[in-house]
């Protein structure tokens, strides 16, 4: 499987907004698109998603295109998680992962036994079964976050577009739906994720695409795209890569630095350590 | 559940049938149906046939298919615009049917023409608000554009109510178009049924048969669209079937509030928000409270009392305790 933006230009009515973006990815791959607040994560995710047309360029599929495509047929290669929220209605968790099935429904049919099924094998897969009869609107915000990421598959996409997984999350729930959205990955499912740390990009081992300010993009594997100078121009604020070791294993991680860090009159040692660092 | 509601509507439909000023038994009831129904000898008097056809029958029907249209449509409508407050005179139907049922009293037409006059109006109002949403809205946000529009819209044609009042002959007239504001089921007639019948059959079998699909749309448009709905679509033709049911009823009988905005709350608290099981749930449980409130207004009262003030009496209270019982997140 491959997925593919080419040549895309997206944005509002007649104000052009990402342009130009040209990239693939492939099975086993997971895609983290970075950038700062406002640059055009959700405009290019609306776009893909075909809720917003395109200016230019195509969006494929294995080289199938989208646009054009019936909602119905692009739900089943594109499967799309929204940031946990909560719906007007009180449905159970089993409930909601059930309807992602709907877009391998007829029009006037309800789910069967199958479609139940499938969900629950979801839900097992994602070690949430317990969830399935809790009403949704009363479970924790990574509950809820990973009942979407089940309704989402239970779709059963070739891509999965994640927006900001992990937003809103605390600490331990942050690393817990990390883990699992990178071991989708390697269970068939290209993932799609917009974050606001960097450090995700190195956690899931992920290409990044960078979206800089002035509409600019650059696209790469992790390694080479989370680098201080390249976040510093995407973020505009100083970086620092550092790293870690726990037992034998190198854990890397990336901190934006604040006017303490970099006033001129810290000691010459912290210096050449933050250099070295930035070697790496 | 939803067999129990489907049984006690069957008994609470022929046992209606007993009630009233002329005394009809129901064993009489139950001949003269089967008399219709399957034939064989009349055995029961002249006047209870008329009182059966001409006055409980059509009245009935009207209490059983207002009730569950209306409860319909606001189930409808509090799941498309994700609005648990939301009920079916949501985008104008009611001012509009009301507006052209006192137009044509104003002009004192013919029964049937009324109820035409007032179901087009209905329509038209309904249409007139998505209308102008398209042309205000220039942002995109649909679903609030088009609410906003249909309080203008509405709003507009309430004026349009009281004008008429205004115009209305003091002497008869205008008590006439205030006591069908309020709400009423006795000017049904075998005549005017099918003119109620027809539209809410039409509306009601689209809205069951898309049912489970109302669960998707209450996520809201961008999620149903991912999720594989042309939600757009979906949601036009149940807002015109929903229109249908309104429309329909409101030119039949009046304003009768509060029906589609408490038995969609009451059946949600029951079957639990999943619409496959909600639709029919308020349908049954609609047409069951509708006609116990009109069996009250005929019987307790010395003078029968206008239905659509029996609903609210009955209806606003009863709204009250589902509120403080209510848990989290269903209303």
């Amino acid at each position: 499987m491959r997925f593919a933006l080419e040549e895309l230009t997206c944005g509002y009515r007649g104000k052009r907004v990402l342009s130009d973006i040209s990239i693939s990815v492939r099975t086993g791959d997971c895609l983290c698109v970075l950038g700062c607040n406002g640059v055009g994560k959700t405009t290019l995710f609306k776009s893909i998603l075909g809720l917003l047309p395109l200016i230019e360029g195509r969006v494929t599929v294995d080289g199938r295109e989208m646009q054009g495509l019936p909602a119905r047929e692009r739900a089943r290669l594109i499967g799309y998680v929204p940031q946990a929220h909560v719906p007007p209605f009180p449905y159970t968790v089993l409930d909601i992962v059930v309807m992602g099935r709907v877009a391998h429904q007829g029009m006037f049919a309800s789910p069967g036994k199958q479609d139940v099924e499938i969900a629950r094998q979801t839900l097992d897969s994602l070690g949430i079964l317990h969830l399935a009869d809790c009403v949704y609107t009363q479970i924790s915000g990574g509950e809820r976050q990973m009942a979407l990421i089940a309704r989402a598959l239970t779709q059963q996409p070739a891509v999965l577009l994640m927006d900001e997984p992990t937003a809103n999350l605390d600490f331990a729930n942050q690393a817990r739906v990390l883990e699992r959205v990178c071991r989708l990955t390697g269970q068939g499912v290209i993932v799609v994720m917009t974050s606001h740390s960097p450090d995700h990009a190195l956690r899931c081992d992920a290409k990044v695409l960078l979206l800089e300010r002035e509409g600019g993009h650059s696209f790469g594997t992790a390694q080479e795209m989370i680098r201080p100078e390249k976040l510093n121009r995407a973020y505009g604020v100083p970086v620092c890569i550092t790293e870690g070791r726990y037992r034998n294993h190198v854990v890397r991680g990336c901190v934006p630095l604040i006017d303490a860090d970099v006033k001129p009159d810290a000691s010459d040692n912290d210096r050449t350590d933050q250099r070295k660092e930035e070697t790496l | 559940m939803i067999a129990a509601l489907a049984c006690l509507l069957g008994a609470a439909f022929l046992i209606s049938f007993t009630q009233g000023k002329y005394p009809l038994t129901l064993d009489e009831t139950l001949h003269i149906i089967s008399h219709y129904l399957f034939g064989g000898e009349a055995a029961y008097a002249h006047a209870s046939e008329t009182v059966f056809l001409r006055v409980r029958l059509p009245r009935l029907c009207a209490c059983v298919f207002v009730g569950a249209a209306l409860s319909a449509a606001g189930a409808v409508y509090q799941g498309i615009f994700r609005n648990p407050m939301a009920s079916p005179d949501l985008l104008g139907a009611s001012s509009g049917a009301s507006l052209g049922a006192c137009c044509a009293i104003l002009v004192g037409a013919p029964a049937l023409a009324m109820h035409m006059t007032a179901f087009a109006m209905g329509l038209a109002a309904v249409g007139l608000t998505f209308l102008v949403s398209r042309l205000v809205d220039r942002r995109g946000n649909q679903t609030l554009t088009l609410v906003l529009t249909g309080m203008v819209v509405s709003s507009l044609l309430n004026a349009g109510v009281s004008i008429t009042k205004t115009l209305a002959d003091t002497d008869d007239k205008l008590g006439e178009i205030t006591f069908w504001l309020m709400g009423s089921m006795t000017h049904m007639t075998l005549d005017t049924l099918p003119v109620l019948i027809l539209p809410i059959l039409l509306g009601l079998i689209p809205i069951v048969l898309l049912r489970y699909k109302l669960n998707v749309l209450s996520f809201g448009d961008d999620e149903a669209r991912t999720m594989g709905l042309n939600a757009p679509a979906l949601r036009g033709v149940l807002i015109v079937c929903s229109t249908l049911l309104t429309s329909a009823s409101v030119a039949a009988c009046g304003m009768v509030g509060w029906v589609g905005l408490l038995i969609p709350h009451l059946i949600r608290m029951i079957v639990g928000p999943d619409y496959r099981y909600l639709i029919p749930g308020s349908m049954l449980a609609g047409a069951l409270f509708l006609l116990l409130v009109d069996n009250i207004s005929r019987v307790f009262c010395q003078v029968e009392i206008s239905i659509g003030i029996l609903t609210a009496l009955i209806g606003a209270p009863f709204f009250l305790i589902l509120l403080a019982r209510g848990r989290k997140g269903w209303l």
